[in-house]
């Protein structure tokens, strides 16, 4: 078995499998912890509140888009051109159709791809020049946070290498750094994917049945 | 780890729920929360980052609760355990440069509600003892009198028989069977007695049935400041002993921040039943009887206005649009200064941090900013201000940044306002 195989079967799916049952695991941990009802007399759903607190938060409050510019930029940048990469870029669809799903979807041209992932790239850096400079980032970020950006960093960049296909070297590299951020992904704070949807839901239900639309 | 550490750390795990772990595990140390924060915006202390300000209850929670915390404790990647030093560095940050306003909420791209999480970790420092001097006394004071301020039952009596004179209005002390018991702080009574008068005066107007409990006068819970559940327990329960002996059908929260949140929202789950009477604040009994009719507004005042918006009420207490229609009816010129409503800045004293002498110099810093959003307004003559903590707030930080602009309590002006029997209404 080649290498590329190795990364491309049996460690994509070992990694593939860590990922989505070490997320799992990690959200029915903390929905298990469990918390008391809440007994006063709402004014309001807490259940439109959960759903009203997870839309609400993708829009920065126009008050604090000033001094959160960078990160506002640097946060929808990195994040959409990612989504965008990852489910319109050609050869993921590809990936995915023979590997996973079985069926496949139109894919963005390869100009939007390379525009994309300058966005992607000029996003994540952007954020990542903050942790590094901003006194208030620097005090807060710890490790995880590094090591989350420098992995994603190091996935996209092999991505990009792998474009071409010239190399089988380059295209595995790129799937074993991805097999890596896989593995990564549910021990760390990368798991704010999937977390930020309860945190947002529980402080929007809270402030939702105070009738607040937070 | 000394016993100290060991309680509070204990504390911060019982409080540390499935809310509170969402909280933790979906931070991403962006750092906005900093920029809401009048904390870190008047100091530019990077320690001032309200998120930071969780850190060693969040370091317990992903050490000994989270997920994985097991396996990572094996493999040595788990947090260090929490130290009594750092309980004892982080307890300025927890009382002293926390009003529990949640106005870094609104930034949180994750929604964190940091406000409600330092409330539980207070939990931990209460049960620590690690408390400061001035909410320390002011609970003694709660302890001999019901009132933090020291305020005792023959205080009340003199300052309501004051008012009575001042309006000609009978205020009736425990009125078996009225439809609403009025509670009031601390500051109220002593600092601004013209509310009672205000109060006599508008639900006269009304036909309302209302009195005072001479045992249950005080609506400030410094249980929830110093955030000792079996504390505000203790004090919330002699409102609802009061009230419920009194038969009352209602209880009116007065224009105090925290003391709305700790018998409306957290009052019951304090309690662990619902009462048998409705809590209202006074700003929605005023706005549902102006809307009846019942306190119709005559002529209005004529100066330039703005109201400051009193978290606990409005960000955290839902009442956004009620003291905005009853001032609109009540005074010509009302302006709002720039950041009003819901991302309004706190005036720097709520949550215990007026009650704490320790924090003044930093809670007059964080007014520069209130005092930067009343300068915004061009021409101001008056700000109305519903809520007796902030009043008194207000009245020190216009003192220290030397303006002159009047305070007004929402209550007074809808009063002072109000139709004459046989007036026009405006």
């Amino acid at each position: 078995m080649s290498f590329l195989n190795l990364v491309e079967g049996p460690l994509f799916s070992f990694a593939a499998a860590v990922f989505l049952f070490g997320a799992l695991w990690r959200l029915i941990g903390i929905i298990r912890i469990g918390r008391k009802k809440d007994i006063s007399p709402p004014k309001a759903s807490a259940a439109a509140g959960f759903i009203r607190g997870n839309l609400r938060h993708f829009i920065p409050r126009g008050i604090f888009a000033k001094r959160t510019m960078v990160h506002i930029v640097g946060g929808y940048g990195f994040h959409l051109g990612l989504f965008v990469l990852v489910f319109f870029g050609a050869y993921h669809i590809d990936f995915l159709n023979e590997r996973i799903l079985g069926f496949s979807w139109t894919a963005m041209p390869r100009w939007a791809f390379l525009i994309t992932s300058a966005i992607a790239f000029a996003g994540l850096i952007m954020l990542w020049v903050r942790r590094i400079s901003d006194p208030v980032m620097r005090l807060i970020s710890n490790k995880d946070d590094h090591i989350g950006s420098w992995l994603t960093f190091l996935v996209m960049l092999s991505g990009c290498f792998a474009m071409e296909q010239a190399h089988d070297s380059l295209r595995a590299t790129h799937m074993l750094l991805v097999d890596i951020w896989l593995v990564y992904f549910p021990f760390s704070r990368l798991m704010h994917g999937f977390t930020f949807i309860l945190s947002r839901g529980n402080s929007g239900a809270t402030y939702g049945r105070k009738g607040i639309d937070l | 780890m000394s016993t100290t550490t060991e309680i509070a750390v204990e504390k911060f795990l019982q409080h540390t729920d499935s809310e509170a772990a969402s909280f933790f595990e979906a931070c991403v140390h962006c750092g906005q929360c900093a920029e809401a924060c009048h904390f870190h915006l008047a100091t530019g202390d990077p320690r001032q980052t309200p998120i930071n300000k969780l850190r060693p209850m969040e370091r317990a929670y992903k050490r000994d609760k989270a997920p994985f915390s097991t396996l990572k404790k094996m493999l040595g990647l788990a947090p260090k355990p929490v130290t009594e030093a750092e309980l004892k560095e982080w307890e300025e940050l927890v009382y002293d440069s926390c009003n529990m306003c949640g106005r870094c909420t609104l930034a949180c791209p994750m929604g964190i509600d940091i406000a409600g999480t330092i409330r539980k970790m207070r939990e931990g420092y209460a049960a620590a003892g690690l408390v400061p001097e001035g909410l320390k006394s002011a609970a003694e004071y709660v302890k001999k009198t019901t009132s933090p301020m020291g305020v005792t039952i023959k205080a009340l009596k003199a300052q309501i028989a004051h008012q009575e004179k001042a309006t000609g209005i009978k205020i009736e002390v425990d009125k078996k069977g009225a439809d609403y018991m009025c509670t009031f702080s601390s500051m109220e009574i002593m600092g601004y007695p013209e509310v009672l008068g205000a109060y006599a005066k508008l639900f006269k107007r009304a036909g309302l049935s209302w009195t005072i409990s001479s045992v249950a006068y005080e609506a400030t819970n410094v249980g929830v400041q110093i955030g000792s559940a079996p504390m505000a327990k203790e004090i919330l329960e002699r409102v609802v002993d009061a009230a419920e002996a009194l038969e009352v059908k209602h209880v009116i929260s007065p224009e105090c921040g925290h003391a709305y949140g700790a018998i409306r929202w957290a009052g019951p789950n304090l309690m662990g039943r619902q009462f048998n009477f409705e809590v209202v604040h006074i700003i929605e009994v005023l706005d549902k009887l102006r809307r009846e009719g019942k306190i119709p507004a005559g002529k209005k005042d004529s100066r330039r206005m703005t109201l400051h918006d009193p978290c606990q009420i409005i960000r955290r207490g839902g009442l956004l649009k009620e003291p905005r229609k009853l001032l609109d009816e009540s005074c010509d010129d009302f302006v709002e200064m720039k950041g009003a409503g819901l991302t309004n800045f706190c005036c720097g004293g709520g949550g215990g941090v007026s009650a704490n002498p320790r924090a003044e110099e930093l809670k007059t810093k964080a007014f520069s900013l209130k005092a930067e959003q009343l300068n915004g307004v061009e021409n101001l003559e008056a700000v109305v201000v519903p809520c007796g903590n902030c009043r008194s707030v207000f009245e020190d930080g216009l003192d220290a940044y030397e303006m002159d602009l009047e305070i007004i309590g929402l209550s007074e002006l809808v009063a002072e306002t109000l139709a004459e029997p046989d007036e026009k209404q405006g």
